[in-house]
């Protein structure tokens, strides 16, 4: 098995990359498929034997049907808990798929890691593609095809009525759950939070946070899903996102940044300089106020106003993923208690922070 | 932190502010699913389950000896745990089914998206048919023209432009965008 994670230096992480369309405030789209073999019964009811057996056609077929120029399966049984802690935080597999010891697995596409396919989660199979930035139908395009050469190697589980069948009754259908992750710190700063929520009323979209290793909502980023797959069309779960929804949140997003520099712009100079001050002289930083600090400071590369004297985009991307705390610890080499993380996160944000800039 | 619900460690926390009161959840990632965690719009089938429980007692006690012939589950272990046993169930349980998939997929009770290539013969396109037809009568009758122009917007992409109507399909699918727009 070829490790995930790469160097500080090199991030394969599709969602941090920080580029592609609106993604001044959508950092990424995703789109995912709930798939099941026909002939088994789902997970819940599926015997050790059962799970073995679905795992090794799944693999067979993931690994034959090539659907990316190299794909890296990796067994997670067998694999240590810090490695998989690290597939978490890449958004690579669920925190459900982390845990337990039964015979489960993840196939990522390498290293691009747009392509992640989860075996013997809640269904035998979730499927997920990821791109930077506002690029849903491009994710639901990619995701579409790699679905048909699945498809074309085995028999998967349908119904003319109810469409593909999943273990829970809320994903039966189209399976797909749509999903957009959006960096909205102006909204936060403005206290307009609740407008997102209101864009996505009636809608049947869930809103969610995006929390890090503590308890209490950091870095401003939210996620917007839908909750509907059975009597739509994939297209229009597409189209409520991509004409509706998400051009809204971007607009109201826009709006309250730029009015907050018009309005209070020595405000908002002061919460990013000292940010960033922050994170440049910290000696024991938490996950949740590393993420929250980054999170100020993209808001202040987006705003412009470091002018010479501010990091690079990348730097502070990379660092919201490097510094959550298996990436730490796994950059670092070594298991690391609370305590001892904080150390240790400071010093790496302090080295890499200032990175590009020399 | 703890979860609201049980011992595990919160991981899923939401803020809601309602007539200037402050309602917080803190929630694990187990407890928040169960929840449907979401906008007000959408229940959960946990939810779901005990409302329609609640409304129809009779019946569901019937239901509960219900015995899927696949898995061997029966009503009341889906109705614990709110997954199903084996793709079978859902014919097993169709009937019981039905009604909670309605209300949890906003009216939805057909399948009308993508098709296996493999089963996407005659047989299975005229079924989605007639599931389309059906919704979109029964769409049009409770006055949900939103949703009519989509089901006839789905007709469409199926080929199937007699069956969508194209006199009345193309205005009321004109309005409904035009109402998203404003
Ligand atoms: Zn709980
Ligand atoms: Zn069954």
């Amino acid at each position: 098995m070829t490790s995930p994670t790469e160097g500080p230096g090199d991030i394969g992480a599709e969602w941090l990359r920080t580029a592609g369309p609106d993604s001044d405030v959508v950092m990424s789209s995703r789109v995912r498929l709930a798939r099941n073999l026909a002939g088994f019964p789902f997970l819940p009811k599926a015997s050790r034997e059962d799970r073995r057996q679905i795992l090794d056609i799944a693999r067979r077929n993931v690994l034959d049907a090539a659907l990316a120029k190299q794909v890296m399966w990796v067994d997670l049984a067998d694999s240590p808990t810090l490695e998989r802690q690290v597939l978490v935080e890449r958004h690579l597999i669920s925190r459900q798929h982390a845990k337990g010891d039964e015979p489960r697995a993840v196939a990522v596409s390498s290293p691009d890691e747009r392509l992640a396919i989860m075996v013997n989660e809640e269904d035998h199979m979730r499927i997920q593609v990821m791109r930077s930035g506002l690029a849903l139908s491009e994710a639901f395009d990619h995701i579409d095809s790699v679905d048909d050469s699945i498809e074309s190697r085995l028999e998967y589980a349908f119904s003319p009525r109810f469409g593909f069948l999943t273990a829970c009754p809320t994903n039966v259908g189209t399976g797909i759950r749509v999903s957009v992750m959006l960096h909205l710190p102006g909204l936060k700063l403005a206290g307009e939070i609740d407008k997102v929520r209101r864009a996505a009323k009636g809608m049947s979209l869930a809103v969610r946070g995006f929390y890090g290793e503590g308890s209490d909502a950091v870095g401003d980023i939210y996620q917007i899903s839908n909750q509907t797959t059975l009597g739509r069309t994939e297209r229009q779960v597409l189209d409520d996102f991509e004409r509706q929804i998400i051009p809204k949140v971007i607009e109201y997003e826009r709006h309250a940044r730029r009015t907050l520099i018009q309005m209070r712009r020595t405000l908002v100079e002061d919460r990013t300089h000292r940010a960033l001050g922050a994170l440049r002289s910290a000696r024991l930083l938490a996950a949740d106020e590393a993420l929250q600090l980054l999170s100020l400071v993209r808001l202040g590369l987006m705003l412009n106003l470091f002018s010479s004297d501010g990091p690079e985009l990348a730097d502070v991307s990379r660092l919201m993923l490097l510094t959550q705390p298996a990436h730490l610890q796994k950059a670092i080499g070594r298991t690391l208690d609370q305590a001892q993380r904080r150390i240790a996160r400071a010093d790496l944000v302090r080295a890499e922070i200032d990175r590009g800039r020399r | 932190m703890k979860c609201d619900h049980c011992d595990n460690e919160a991981t899923v926390h939401e803020v809601t502010v309602e007539k200037g009161k402050k309602l917080e959840k803190h929630l694990c990632e187990h407890c928040a699913q169960e929840q449907g965690l979401a906008v007000k719009s959408h229940t959960s089938i946990n939810a779901l389950l005990t409302k329609y429980v609640m409304s129809s007692a009779s019946s569901q006690q019937e239901a509960v000896r219900v015995c899927c012939e696949g898995c061997g589950m029966d009503y009341a272990e889906f109705r614990q745990h709110g997954l199903l046993g084996c793709p079978e169930c859902y014919s097993s349980f169709e009937e019981q089914i039905g009604p909670l998939l309605e209300r949890a997929h906003e009216g939805g009770t057909h399948h009308i998206g993508k098709t296996p290539r493999r089963s996407g013969g005659s047989v299975d396109r005229q079924h989605m048919l007639a599931g389309l037809r059906r919704q979109l009568s029964e769409a049009v009758a409770a006055e949900h023209y939103e949703r009519a122009a989509e089901l006839r917007d789905a007709m469409r992409s199926m080929g199937h432009e007699q069956d969508a109507g194209d006199d009345d399909g193309g205005v009321g699918r004109a309005r409904a965008r035009s109402e998203d727009d404003a």
